[in-house]
């Protein structure tokens, strides 16, 4: 049984993980239509950008409260103002493209960025500071479940729980889901389509930032290649649970992460991989739409 | 021409870059020494790069707007004209030879190096025009067509291991291996559309992949199989240069055979039925097309070209490990197709050749080479979004009877 | 996306403009440099280049080698085979003399027959499969590390013998050289009687956390775990096992026995045992490899700086003694005469292994690697 809990713990902190990295997806496509290649890069950015500002921060002494705050908003704040601007930059022209086009363009972006953080920073691995420190009253559990996967936890809640009240409660939420119903009728009854799809942008790559502190500071390392296998895995979390759907993102998640998790413990670590993509599979053969996609019917 | 207004406007752009750079480009740490290096000089780069770079941008986008806003008529007669060429024997007969000596004299004209990219370029172009028939021309978006290449390869790489099968003889085995394998992926993703399949033919490669990285047994797992022949021409002992022209012409004669296939199976009734069928489906099946055998065909007849060049591949290579065919060769194939310009045969070869050897030649850059590949990536596909040669369906006239029995 | 434009313009016009004195020159002896310097493996290839560029700097600075320049021809595998093949063909048709790399075996193993076939020595100071050697198909193969079998061999009978274990989990990466190790250590564990082997997995490079494969190496009971791989995977499996307050001893290799290890892995890398080429520090060259490098760059070397280095002074120490760039003489030199290195006076065994590489076990304590006696 420990050994069972032990497993669903480390499904969860992985599922939490892939649900941050997915919901960018997921709100991306279902406004455009989209598959944003990019975005795992925009994952890493934030990995990246959290690590230097905690590191000079760490250096000029600040305390480590003050440390976690500040890199954890410069993450946010990059990481959306990278996804703005690959936006407007590799997505924007291409609005009335041919459906394929801007999918290349963001295989390009995704290559532009791995290379430009390799260049402007380093090919190797680097330390990622610790900045959840292992709290005392956890040391009993420890082996079970740490403080990260706590925080891990309990930080991918909160930021649902803000995404879900922003996209129910707020104007631009409203105009997001008016968006991604039909946009062509969003921009009759007066929304500013544009600003709608940057919004997605910048609210994907918030999210996804937090997701890349968070994991950077649970595995204790980073690397400008990072986001590729996280932005796959994300992606497949968004499929599975039904991509456009944002409760299908978080739920797509937590399954790719217990799947995961599970077949490692009771199968073998070779193939997890092997399940998680078979699962997915199976998952369409019999939803073709995803767990909570909108099957999409189509009119003649 | 530039007013100062656009002056602002391009200052407040490099205002932006340098504040977005700033984190990435500006500070580097080293943790361990703790110490914090700031390299000022970067963003002044990046300012001035982006200045300059923007100005540029609005100077081309205007020009290119008003040429098309003057060129509307004239675009249509500009654009039907590489068709015409293409269409009119006139045309085409001198151009084709042209290009056809050319190729035939290449390998005397460049060094074994040159040779041996260009093998690999054509053998792009005929993944691509394979790819093509599943995306371009059916319309079904398959991020896992490498499985199919990875098919072909290791069947040459096991089957002369095991059974010393020589390279001629395994190519139509590997070829065919990969229709299987294309109808037996086909059959559960019949009822899926658009990006689910994508992802569903995504997961698929990946699972071949995987399956051949860890079943050590049957496929020696990472480690690969080496010392896999070249092919042999009439047991004559080739060497090293001579194999490498030889697998070049060879490569040559594929890429035409693709070609002169590929055309006949889009103007065939079987082509006409994948269009209609990536048009729309529903209406598709309502004029008696069946769905379930066209998609099949497609997935098992863009598969068969990559078996055969997968084939050719581990021939080439004559070492194969699992390391070659992950997704971001399938999104490179993807990519040749797209930005070629879906659908069109030439915009393929033209995909193909631009996109593997520019990262060759681009080697000059070192460093910068990847980076500038992504960039050429995204900008070919900002500034050509339909890509380098869209597609002009053939029209069908209604002709007299006496003449169409002809 | 600037700035790469920019920068690309400048490079360009660099390379033009570098590269004419190499054609007018050719009185130059052409050293390839070949590896991964883009794409995920770019780390393990790029220090490689580095050595290169220090190692020929001195000697040109010396007068170059039989009165002639060393020039170096920089070249991008991605550690992949296809890549590999057209890397070779280039440097073949610039017309090297003599080549430094692959980085990754299979890599390796595709370029090698190109370069044999024009008659080019390649020393590797990273390609690690044993194949390379002893399948005795590639007589134009050298390297400076030792291959996969015998460090193998080395960090299982540390374990039994050393620290008197039997419980055995073997963990790789699922890569050419990981899983290669890793089989080796699970055919020797399998044929003592002493121990036994109680988890055999592969773990996926890259994956965004390790802690259900820790959970299944706690659940297995072992005692030891070896590992095969590189540092990034190893410095991940060790903080969550330690995170999961797992205290057994962790075994590795000599991709993992590299100073980024300790800097990645910080305290948890405490008390970890690598097995790596012996103790250099001690070699004075080996420091003064270690300086130059950091005078230079600004930065501590990376991954098979050292092997690089000595594989480097060990080629043109070959061309040297050769007296010219002819292949057999090359050859013969590398085999015959030893070349003093930061890895020892070496020379090669007939199979192309480096003779006098030996091999220690290392432990890390207060931040350093220290070799266990």
């Amino acid at each position: 049984m420990d050994y069972f809990v032990e497993l669903f713990f480390s499904g969860l902190t992985r599922g939490s993980i892939y649900a941050l990295i997915a919901l960018g997806y997921t709100m991306v496509y279902g406004i455009i239509g989209l598959i944003n290649f990019a975005h795992g890069e925009i994952y890493m950015i934030g990995a990246f950008t959290s690590f230097i500002v905690a590191t000079v921060l760490s250096i000029y002494g600040f305390p480590l409260l003050a440390i976690v705050v500040l890199a954890g908003f410069a993450a946010i704040i990059w990481s959306s103002a990278y996804g703005y601007t690959v936006e407007k930059l590799a997505y924007k022209p291409l609005r009335h493209a041919p459906r394929l086009s801007p999918l290349i363009s963001a295989i390009g972006m995704s290559i532009f960025l791995q290379n430009y953080i390799l260049l402007a920073q380093t090919s190797d691995f680097l330390a990622f500071p610790e900045l959840i420190p292992d709290l005392d009253f956890m040391e009993p559990y420890a082996h079970v479940v740490g403080t990260t996967d706590l925080v891990i936890l309990a930080t991918t809640a909160i930021s649902m729980l803000a995404l879900t009240l922003l996209i129910k409660f707020t104007r631009i939420g409203k105009a997001m889901r008016a968006t991604s119903q039909d946009r062509t009728m969003a921009m009759l009854v007066g929304i500013n389509v544009d600003r709608v799809i940057s919004m997605t942008f910048i609210i994907g790559s918030a999210l996804a930032a937090i997701g890349g502190m968070l994991i950077a500071s649970h595995i204790g390392q980073i690397n400008f290649m990072i986001g590729f296998i996280a932005g796959i895995k994300a992606f497949t979390a968004a499929v599975l649970g039904g991509i456009g759907s944002i409760p299908g993102a978080v739920l797509g998640g937590f399954v790719l992460g217990l799947t995961e998790s599970f077949a490692t413990g009771y199968v073998s670590s070779d193939y997890e991989d092997v399940f998680a993509f078979g699962l997915l599979v199976l998952i369409l053969l019999f939803k073709p739409s995803g767990l909570l996609g909108k099957a999409d019917i189509q009119k003649v | 021409m530039f007013s100062l207004k656009e002056t602002k406007r391009s200052a407040l752009i490099s205002l932006w870059f340098m504040f977005l750079t700033f984190p990435v480009l500006v500070i580097k740490v080293d943790a361990i020494e703790q110490t914090v290096y700031w390299r000022w000089e970067n963003m002044l780069y990046i300012g001035l790069g982006s200045f300059i770079l923007s100005i540029f941008g609005k100077i081309f986008f205007e020009r290119q707007k008003s040429r098309r806003e003057r060129q509307i008529a004239e675009k249509i007669e500009k654009h039907s004209l590489i068709q015409r060429a293409l269409r009119d024997p006139k045309y085409l007969y001198p151009l084709g030879a042209a290009f056809f000596l050319f190729a035939v004299t290449y390998p005397y004209l460049f060094s074994t190096y040159q040779i041996n990219v260009m093998t690999t370029a054509l053998m792009y172009v005929v993944l691509g025009l394979g790819l093509n028939i599943v995306v371009g021309v059916a319309g079904l978006l398959d991020l896992g067509y490498v499985a199919f290449y990875l098919v072909g390869a290791y069947s040459y790489g096991l089957l002369n291991m095991h059974f010393g099968l020589g390279f001629w003889t395994v190519l139509p085995i590997g070829a065919l291996l990969a229709a299987l394998l294309g109808i037996l992926l086909g059959f559960p993703v019949l009822r899926l559309r658009g990006d689910y399949l994508a992802i569903v033919t995504l997961a698929f490669g990946e699972i071949i992949r995987l399956i051949m990285e860890n079943w050590n047994d049957f496929s020696q797992g990472p480690s690969g199989i080496s010392n896999i022949p070249r092919p042999g021409l009439l047991g004559f002992d080739l060497t090293l240069d001579q194999a490498i022209t030889y697998l070049y012409y060879l490569m040559i004669v594929m890429v035409l055979v693709t070609i002169f296939v590929v055309n006949r199976l889009q103007n065939s009734r079987l082509g006409r039925a994948w269009v209609a069928l990536r048009e729309d489906e529903i209406a598709c099946q309502a004029m008696g097309i069946d769905k379930t055998k066209t998609k099949l065909t497609a997935f098992a007849l863009g598969a068969t070209w990559a078996g055969m060049v997968g084939v050719i591949f581990a021939a080439k290579t004559t070492f194969i490990n699992p390391a070659s065919f992950t997704f971001l060769e399938s999104a490179i194939i993807l990519a040749i197709v797209v930005l070629g310009g879906m659908g069109s045969i030439l915009g393929v070869i033209l995909g193909a050749v631009i996109l593997i050897l520019l990262p060759e030649y681009l080697r000059a850059l070192s460093d910068y080479r990847m980076l500038a590949f992504g960039a050429i990536m995204v900008s070919m596909m900002v500034f050509r979004p339909q890509g380098l040669i869209s597609n002009v369906r053939r029209h069908y006239h209604y002709r007299p009877k006496k003449e169409q029995q002809k | 996306m600037k700035k790469g434009i920019q920068h690309s313009i400048l490079a360009a016009s660099m390379s033009l403009l570098l590269s004419t004195p190499g054609l007018m020159a050719a009185d130059t002896i052409k050293l390839g440099v070949a590896g991964p310097h883009s794409g995920d493996l770019a780390s393990y290839g790029i220090p490689t280049i580095k050595a290169a560029e220090l190692v020929v700097q001195q000697v040109n600075a010396r007068g170059g080698i039989n009165g002639k320049q060393v020039e170096l021809l920089i070249e991008d595998d991605v550690c992949k085979p296809e890549v590999a093949t057209n890397t070779a063909t280039k440097l073949v048709s610039d017309g090297v003399h003599a080549v430094l790399g692959h980085i990754c075996s299979g890599a390796t193993k595709a370029a090698l027959p190109i370069y044999n076939n024009s008659g080019i020595v390649v020393i590797s100071p990273s390609a690690t499969n044993p194949g390379l050697t002893q399948s005795g198909d590639y007589p134009n193969f050298f390297r400076t590390i030792a291959s996969d079998d015998a460090q193998a061999r080395k960090e299982v009978d540390f374990v039994i013998d050393v620290l008197g274990l039997s419980k055995i989990a073997v963990i790789h990466d699922k890569g050419d050289y990981g899983k290669g190790l890793a089989e080796f250590a699970k055919s020797f564990l399998e044929s003592s009687p002493k121990a036994e082997v109680v988890l055999y997995e592969g773990v996926t490079p890259g994956a965004v956390d390790y802690s259900a494969v820790v959970q299944k190496i706690r659940r297995s009971g072992a005692e030891a775990v070896i590992f095969g791989g590189y540092h990034p995977e190893a410095s991940k499996i060790i903080t969550q096992m330690r995170k999961k307050r797992m205290k057994i001893p962790f075994i590795s290799d000599d991709g993992v026995k590299d100073d980024t290890f300790i800097k990645v892995a910080g305290k948890n890398a405490e008390g970890v045992y690598a097995s790596g080429p012996q103790d250099n520090s001690k070699n004075p060259l080996s420091a003064e490899a270690i300086q130059s490098h950091k005078t230079v760059y600004g930065s501590d070397p990376g991954a098979f700086f050292e092997n690089a280095y000595s594989a480097a002074l060990a080629i043109l120490n070959a061309i040297d003694n050769a007296g010219s760039t002819d292949y057999e003489a090359i050859r013969k030199a590398l085999h015959e005469k030893k070349t003093n290195t930061p890895l020892g006076n070496i020379n090669f065994d007939a199979k192309g292994d480096a003779v006098g590489v030996g091999f220690g076990m290392y432990q890390v304590k207060n931040g350093v690697f220290v070799e266990v006696k």
